[in-house]
């Protein structure tokens, strides 16, 4: 079942519709508890539109196993997705500062009410999102400090590598994510992958989790694969920014999820114009490189990587 | 006027991204003004300019109080002006949303932090900014209503309007809340243009500039006559709200006077020019602000009254 959560006519000849798909349980008698799949706030990243069709395909194969009801969001943002804009064209707004929106505000302001009025009330949400363009991320899941009681026993079962507990902040409060868990529904961040892009072994990592997630909170009976027990990082020092000393092209050396040792080398930052290395990017400390620069073109100052300290890898 | 880098670095293939700024006076660091964060922001610029030419004549008349030091940094962001792009050329982040800044973290990070690190510590902070919306103001000074800037102060500018507008989470990353929180009296200036330059309103806020100095007692400036302001809260402002998406019309001027029931614009469709909606003034009052792209959406507040 298709149906349209937020529309409003646009000036010439075309309507903006949100839509989501409903699964809903075979011949249930009790209200099922509910689930929604969201995607597609920043138009340029893309790794959640496979989620939401594979995760669709192996429920529809299974469908006596379903004891929940699955609501798929694929596009939020669906100007964004059509025209490879991270924010709302024309508005040039980032859709995920918006929340909780007004239903007496602006037209954007009014779709995010009447998205977040939709969701509210799921017994879970992931909020999928695919880093942007210029860097790649593990399958992660982000977590605001405030919320980590309840979301961290959640994010276990996602099958996910990594799950980070981030300090609060007022910025931040105008996610859809924050807007959720505020009002009391459960949202988790899932990051992965690349904007632009499709990693479709991290699509099909994520599917795993969401079907195990199901198990856990009772909505899905069919067969799950043991969920990736995940690193998690709560205190800030766990992980290390590494930025870029001097504009440049930046040339990897290692892979993303790699061991290193402190002094290892990243990669390089080269002039091709003058064919001089501008910088050896290396590692500080021990650890594991999380997040990696994918994006060649660097500004001194741009976000090349960041590690997972050796310490918190072992507890 | 003494020129000097606020902050530099190097390009790939570009020339070096440079912050300039002109300082006026050798005293206490007492005026801090701030103009285009954003590439699109050519009024906020001009105004600045004009700003520089007219201290550097009062300087050169020894018109600026001794013991006072006056920054002006026409722009935070010629790499964007230059491309025509509103946010950071290679990842569209906005300055304006970094600050305080971080001297390690990101680009914008970096700037945002060489840009505070040179202006945190001037009595009063004056920064030209501009709305999200593509549309024309009635001048006017905006201040935050928690903070340690105060209305009286606004009211030096002898602007208009002074409005106070509520806090959002966003503002907690803006220049102006920043400058709050480091104790300086931070104030928005909002002219009637942003990516096309309005000589009248520039100058209305070069004077205005003036009068808010003189009134300091940072420069010696003649001026006559009474310049009040009105005071409003941004929650008084009343919104216009379009219900169809389609051709928008104004029918009166951002300023003007109107009745209750006056005809404020028109919705026509992009087929066959039939009027699909007609906005009429609420109530009595002046137009505030007006929404200048000649497409519109619908649930959009295309005007503001006052």
């Amino acid at each position: 079942m298709i149906k349209t959560v937020a529309e409003v006519a646009l000036p010439v000849d075309e309507v903006l519709r949100i839509k989501k798909r409903r699964i809903l349980p075979d011949g249930s008698e009790s209200v099922p508890k509910r689930i929604s799949i969201v995607t597609g706030i920043h138009g340029d990243e893309l790794e959640g539109q496979y989620v939401c069709f594979e995760l669709a395909r192996q429920i529809e194969e299974n469908k006596k196993c379903l004891k929940g009801i699955v609501d798929i969001y694929p596009a939020m943002n669906p100007l964004g997705i059509d025209s490879v804009t991270r924010g709302i064209p024309a508005f040039d707004l980032d859709m995920n500062r918006i929340f909780p929106g007004n239903t007496e505000g602006n037209m954007t302001e009014l779709l995010a009410a009447n998205i977040l009025k939709d969701v509210s009330g799921s017994a879970v949400v992931l909020d999928i999102h695919a880093s942007n363009i210029y860097l790649t991320e593990i399958p992660q899941i982000r977590i605001n400090r405030l919320h980590k009681e309840e979301l961290v026993p959640l994010a276990k079962h996602c099958n996910v590598d990594f799950v980070w507990i981030h300090e609060a902040s007022t910025v931040l409060e105008s996610t859809f994510a924050y807007s959720l868990n505020h009002a009391g529904t459960p949202c988790l961040v899932v990051e992965m992958g690349v904007g632009m892009r499709i990693t479709k072994e991290y699509g099909d990592q994520l599917v795993d989790g969401i079907l195990g997630l199901m198990h856990y909170m009772g909505m899905w009976t069919g067969e799950t694969k043991t969920p990736r027990k995940p690193i998690v990082s709560e205190n800030a020092e766990d992980v290390c920014f590494l930025n870029a000393a001097s504009g440049g092209l930046f040339i990897p050396d290692v892979k993303h999820w790699e061991k290193l040792c402190k002094g290892d080398r990243i990669g390089r930052i080269i002039d091709p114009l003058s064919g001089q290395v501008l910088q050896n990017v290396e590692s500080p400390v021990d650890g594991i490189l999380f997040t990696i620069r994918e994006y060649p073109i660097v500004d001194e100052g741009s976000l090349i990587g960041r590690l997972l300290k050796k310490e918190v890898m072992a507890v | 006027m003494k020129k000097k880098i606020i902050y530099e670095i190097k390009g790939l293939y570009r020339d070096s991204f440079r912050i300039t700024g002109f300082e006026f006076g050798k005293g206490k660091k007492s005026l801090c003004i701030v103009g285009s964060m954003r590439g699109n922001e050519v009024q906020q610029l001009y105004c600045c300019s004009q700003l520089v030419k007219k201290f550097r004549q009062l300087e050169e008349e020894r018109r600026i109080r001794p013991d006072v030091k006056i920054l002006i940094i026409p722009c935070c962001n010629p790499y964007s002006i230059n491309t025509q792009k509103r946010f950071w050329t290679i990842d569209n982040t906005d300055i304006n949303r970094m600050f305080p800044g971080y001297d390690l973290g990101e680009t914008t990070q970096r700037i945002a932090d060489g840009i505070f690190s040179q202006i945190k510590d001037y009595e009063y902070g004056i920064q030209f900014t501009s709305f999200y919306m593509p549309g024309e103001f009635i001048p006017h000074v905006r201040l935050m209503d928690e903070g340690y800037s105060d209305v009286i102060t606004a009211m030096k500018f002898g602007m208009p309007y002074v409005v106070k507008r509520t806090v959002r989470p966003y503002d907690t990353a803006t220049l102006n809340y920043n400058w709050q929180v480091w104790n300086t009296k931070a104030y928005s200036l909002y002219t009637s243009t942003t990516s096309r330059i309005d000589k009248k309103s520039a100058g209305q806020a070069v004077l205005s500039i003036l009068r808010f100095c003189k009134s300091v007692g940072f420069v010696k400036y003649q001026e006559n006559g009474d310049h009040p302001s009105i005071v409003i809260s941004d929650k008084e402002l009343i919104s216009v709200r379009t219900a169809k998406s389609g051709i928008f019309e104004p029918l009166v001027k951002v300023g003007d006077s109107v009745d209750e029931g006056t005809p404020l614009a028109e919705i026509i469709n992009p087929y066959d020019g039939s009027v699909m909606e007609t906005l009429y003034a609420p109530r009595r009052g002046t137009l505030f602000f007006m929404h200048s792209d000649p497409i519109t959406y619908a649930e959009t507040a295309v005007i503001k009254m006052v």
